[in-house]
C-alpha cells in the first residue's frame, strides 16, 4: 500500500535529484536508440544524418542528431516508426489532422501502462486519492485527453464517471448525485458550466464537493485560473501534454501551482531557440523538445513541440528536482510582428477567452493603410457571448479591445461578425491573414 | 408574456435578405421589425406571429438570435396617447431600454412595444394606471 500522507506516488522517482535524474536518463536513452535500429524510419533517418547511435556516452550527444516535427511524422507511413512487431501494437491516437495527413501515434500495452503510471503520478501530485469521484469531462476518442487520465485514475483507485464533453446540465446531475470531487476538463468550458450553474440556480461552491479541478488542452491565464478557482471553490492546476507524447501527463502542477513539472525520468526536455535550434539559457523562452524515454512501440526523438515556454529557474518547494515549465507563450511558428511587437494569436485567444467567458471563433486579419499597419481582430458573436442587448454589444467590442490592447500592446480594430463566418480550424494559415505583403507588390 | 426575436447581423449586403427568406419560407408573417445599427454590425428586433419556431428556425441557419420579453401596451391613436404610458412609467423610475410603435388601427387603436428593466413591476405600474397590456397569442394574431 501507498503512504496517503507523503504526496508522492512514486517517491523513489519523483525526488531523485537532478544528478540520479541525468544518469537514468542516459541509461534510459542508450536503450531507447538501440530499438530504434529496429525501425525502418529511424535506421534511414540515422543514416542520413550520419548519426552512429552505439556513439552516444552523453545526453549532450543526441543534439548531434537533426531535430524533428510533425512534418517529419506526415512524412512517411506511421508503421515505419514502429520499433516492435505491428502485433503488439494494442492502441492509437491520432491528431484532429484537419490540415494534412493525421499524425498517428501507436501504443503497445507497456506504453500504455507507462502513460497510466505517468498520468496516476499527476493526480497523485495535486492531491487526488482513492476516495475521490473523478468526473472526465474531456472528449473520448482519438483526442488522447480522455482515455489517457481515465486509466490514470483508475490506477490511481478513484472512482471514474466517464462524463465526456458536453451535455451540461447532465455533468452538473452527475456531479450532485454521485458527489464528484475532481473533475478534468477545458478551462473555457469550466467557465461556461458556471453559466449554467447559475441558470439552473445553483452555486457550485455549495452544491457540489468539488474540491479539485485538472484543467489542460487549453491555453489560458493565470487569472481565469484564480477566477474558476474562486468560483468553483476548487483548486485548478495546469496541465501539459501533446498526443505526441501520448497525451496529457508529460509535465504537471504540484501543490505550489509555480510550473508545470517535467517528469524527466520519462523525457529528456531540450527548449531550443526556434531559429538556431541552440539551447537558450534557463529562465528564457524557447520552443519545447522532447525525446520519449520510456515508450517502446514508437519512441520519438528530439521531437519539436512548437510550443514556447521558459524552465523556471531554482528548485521547487515540493522537493522535486524534475524541471518545470511555464505556462504556453505560443506557438513557434505562429508568430507574427505587428509595428515590431511579436504577437501570437494565442494570446488573442486568451484573451477572448478571457473576456467572452467562451471559447470562440476569430480570425486576424493584417492590412497596411498608407504607410501605416492595421490589425483587425474579427470575433464570432454567438448566442453564448451575447444576449440579446444592443448595448452589451458596444461593451463587448470596447472590453475586447482594451484587453486586447493590454495583452499585445497594440490596439487592434475588433469587428463583430456572424457565427459561422469565419473559416475554422487550427494553425496559423486559417487564423492570421496577411494582406500586408500582397498590397505593397509591384 | 409576449417575446421578440433579437438577432445579431453584420452589417453588409444581403445578410436582413437571408433573415427575411427563412422567416417567409415557413410562412411566418413579421408584424414589426426595427434595426438599430452600429459600427460595423445592426441588431434586427422582430415581432413575429411564431417567435419560438422563427428563433429555431434562424438559429439553425446559423444565426445569433434570442427570444427577449416585451411588454405591449394598447395605446389611444391620438395626441398624447404615447406620454400617457411615459409619464405613468416615468413618475415610477421605470426605464424604457428600447421600444417602437405600429398603429393597429388608424385613428383608434396603436401598440407600444418595450424592452423594460424590472418587467414584472413595470406591468403592474401600467395595469394600474389602467392601461391594457397585451398577452402573447393576442399580440402575434394581430
Amino acid at each position: 500500500m501507498r503512504d496517503e500522507k507523503d504526496g508522492f506516488w512514486n517517491p523513489e522517482v519523483e525526488l531523485m535529484g537532478a544528478e540520479d535524474i541525468r544518469r537514468l536518463q542516459l541509461e534510459r536513452l542508450k536503450g531507447v536508440l538501440q530499438r530504434c535500429k529496429n525501425s525502418p524510419f529511424y535506421r534511414r533517418w540515422f543514416r542520413d544524418a550520419g548519426f552512429d547511435p552505439d556513439a552516444v556516452r552523453t545526453l549532450e550527444d543526441l543534439r548531434s542528431l537533426p531535430p524533428m516535427d510533425k512534418d517529419t511524422l506526415r512524412s512517411v507511413e506511421p508503421w515505419e516508426f514502429l520499433t516492435v512487431p505491428r502485433e503488439d501494437i494494442v492502441r492509437m491516437h491520432s491528431s484532429s489532422g484537419t490540415t494534412g495527413r493525421a499524425t498517428v501515434i501507436f501504443h503497445t500495452w507497456k506504453d500504455i501502462q507507462a502513460w497510466t503510471e505517468l498520468g496516476a503520478r499527476c493526480l497523485y501530485m495535486t492531491g487526488v486519492r482513492r476516495s475521490d469521484v473523478f468526473q472526465n469531462m474531456m472528449g473520448y476518442g482519438l483526442f488522447t485527453g480522455g482515455l489517457g487520465f481515465h486509466y490514470a485514475a483508475e490506477r490511481l483507485g478513484a472512482m471514474v464517471i466517464p462524463s465526456g464533453s458536453g451535455n451540461s446540465k447532465r455533468q452538473i446531475y452527475l456531479m450532485r448525485e454521485f458527489g464528484t470531487t475532481v473533475i478534468h476538463v477545458i478551462p473555457s468550458y469550466a467557465l461556461y458550466l458556471l453559466d449554467v450553474f447559475r441558470e439552473m440556480g445553483l452555486d457550485p461552491r455549495r452544491d457540489t464537493r468539488l474540491r479539485i479541478a485538472l484543467v489542460g488542452a487549453e491555453p489560458h491565464t493565470e487569472s481565469l485560473r484564480r477566477r474558476l478557482e474562486e468560483a468553483y471553490g476548487f483548486k485548478a492546476y495546469n496541465s501539459y501534454g501533446l498526443s505526441e507524447m501520448s497525451g496529457p501527463g508529460v509535465a504537471f502542477e504540484c501543490p505550489f501551482q509555480e510550473g508545470m513539472h517535467v517528469w524527466e525520468d520519462a523525457f529528456i526536455l531540450e527548449v531550443l531557440d526556434p531559429r538556431t535550434l541552440e539551447p537558450v539559457p534557463e529562465g528564457e523562452e524557447g520552443e519545447l523538445v522532447f525525446t520519449t524515454l520510456h515508450r517502446e512501440g514508437m519512441p520519438l526523438l528530439r521531437y519539436r513541440t512548437r510550443d514556447l515556454a521558459f524552465v523556471y529557474p531554482g528548485r521547487c518547494r515540493c522537493g522535486r528536482e524534475h524541471r518545470r515549465i511555464s505556462r504556453i507563450k505560443g506557438r513557434s511558428d505562429d508568430m507574427f510582428i505587428v509595428k515590431g511587437v511579436n504577437i501570437f494569436p494565442m494570446q488573442v485567444e486568451k484573451v477572448l477567452l478571457e473576456t467572452v467567458g467562451v471559447g470562440t471563433n476569430y480570425q486576424i486579419v493584417l492590412d497596411m493603410v498608407g504607410s501605416r499597419e492595421e490589425m483587425r481582430v474579427r470575433v464570432e458573436v454567438t448566442d453564448e457571448i451575447w444576449h440579446g442587448d444592443v448595448r452589451e454589444l458596444q461593451s463587448l467590442q470596447k472590453r475586447i479591445t482594451a484587453a486586447l490592447r493590454d495583452e499585445i500592446l497594440v490596439t487592434p480594430i475588433v469587428e463583430l461578425v456572424e457565427p459561422g463566418s469565419l473559416p475554422k480550424g487550427e494553425g496559423k494559415a486559417v487564423r492570421v491573414v496577411d494582406r500586408r505583403v500582397d498590397l505593397g507588390g509591384e | 408574456m409576449a417575446h421578440q426575436l433579437n438577432v445579431f447581423l453584420a452589417d453588409r449586403p444581403g445578410r436582413l435578405e437571408r433573415l427575411t427568406a427563412v422567416l417567409a419560407e415557413r410562412g411566418i408573417n413579421i408584424r414589426a421589425i426595427t434595426i438599430a445599427g452600429s459600427e460595423g454590425y445592426g441588431v434586427a428586433k422582430l415581432l413575429v406571429d411564431r417567435p419560438e419556431e422563427a428563433q429555431e428556425a434562424l438559429h439553425r441557419e446559423g444565426f445569433s438570435v434570442h427570444l427577449k420579453d416585451v411588454l405591449a401596451v394598447v395605446m389611444d391613436d391620438r395626441p398624447g396617447g404615447l406620454h400617457a404610458v411615459c409619464a405613468a412609467l416615468g413618475k415610477k423610475g421605470v426605464n424604457i431600454e428600447d421600444a417602437y410603435g405600429f398603429v393597429v388601427k388608424d385613428r383608434e387603436l396603436a401598440v407600444l412595444v418595450m424592452e423594460v428593466e424590472r418587467e414584472p413591476e413595470a406591468e403592474g405600474i401600467l395595469r394600474e394606471a389602467g392601461f391594457s397590456i397585451m398577452g402573447d397569442q393576442e399580440l402575434y394574431g394581430l
